[in-house]
């Protein structure tokens, strides 16, 4: 959390609202602000904890773990049109990485705004496709790994 | 922080599921605890409202649907105070 709590800016210019969600109460996220995360990073998490008592949002995000009674991590990319767009999840004990969930936000937001398609990898101002019948079988003329 | 008044317990309502939940004969609803995965990449996000705690603001509940026309990431994390 921190780790995205310290890229928030960036998060806030391309328009991103964050959503934090796990099991504990509203009022560890508080306690775990004030004594940790705050100490982190400067200001602390600036965006809503929200707090997910029993699992029941976790369950149908398919992200609870019953047995462990936690939401293990996973994240989810929802455009303004409400519709998911990409989703993570992984098991408790590898974090995530920031870097790569702000690439592929730029990519949805660039495909939304202009229609094109982004390639492997793909960072704002890399060469993107536009498919279409010309395109079929020449991807290799525009663009190489 | 202005208002971080709250009692001990406040429901919230959890998923909000938009199909009309399933009723009885008697015309009382069922009460099914959701357990199916229902969220997949391409198809509108489950709403939900969530009790929440926002750094300056305090405690509030806080819809997913609050925010729709905008783009959202939702983090989802084993809990506070663990290690990664």
């Amino acid at each position: 959390m921190a780790a995205v709590a310290a890229l928030y800016d960036e998060f806030k210019s391309l328009d991103v609202e964050v959503l934090s969600l796990s099991t504990d109460s509203r009022f560890v996220h508080q306690i775990w602000q004030r004594e940790e995360l705050s100490k982190m990073v400067d200001g602390g998490v600036p965006f809503p904890m929200l707090s997910d008592g029993g699992g029941k949002i976790g369950s149908i995000y398919g992200v609870y773990d019953e047995a462990a009674g936690v939401d293990i991590r996973g994240r989810f990319i929802i455009d303004p049109d409400f519709v998911i767009r990409a989703m993570e999840v992984l098991t408790p004990e590898v974090g995530r990485n920031p870097a790569e969930l702000l690439r592929q936000v730029k990519a949805f937001q660039h495909v939304a705004r202009t229609g094109e398609v982004t390639p492997s990898g793909w960072e704002p101002g890399d060469t993107t496709l536009s498919p279409g019948p010309d395109l079929v079988g020449r991807v290799w003329e525009v663009w190489k790994p | 922080m202005s208002n971080l008044k709250d009692g001990c317990v406040k429901p919230v309502k959890g998923p909000i599921l938009s199909e009309a939940a399933p009723e009885t004969s008697s015309g009382a609803s069922v009460i099914q605890e959701v357990k199916k995965m229902l969220a997949k990449v391409g198809k509108e996000a489950i709403d939900f409202e969530a009790s929440a705690f926002i750094a300056g603001e305090g405690f509030k509940p806080v819809k997913l649907s609050d925010y729709k026309g905008k783009w959202i990431v939702l983090c989802f994390y084993p809990g506070d105070f663990t290690f990664v």
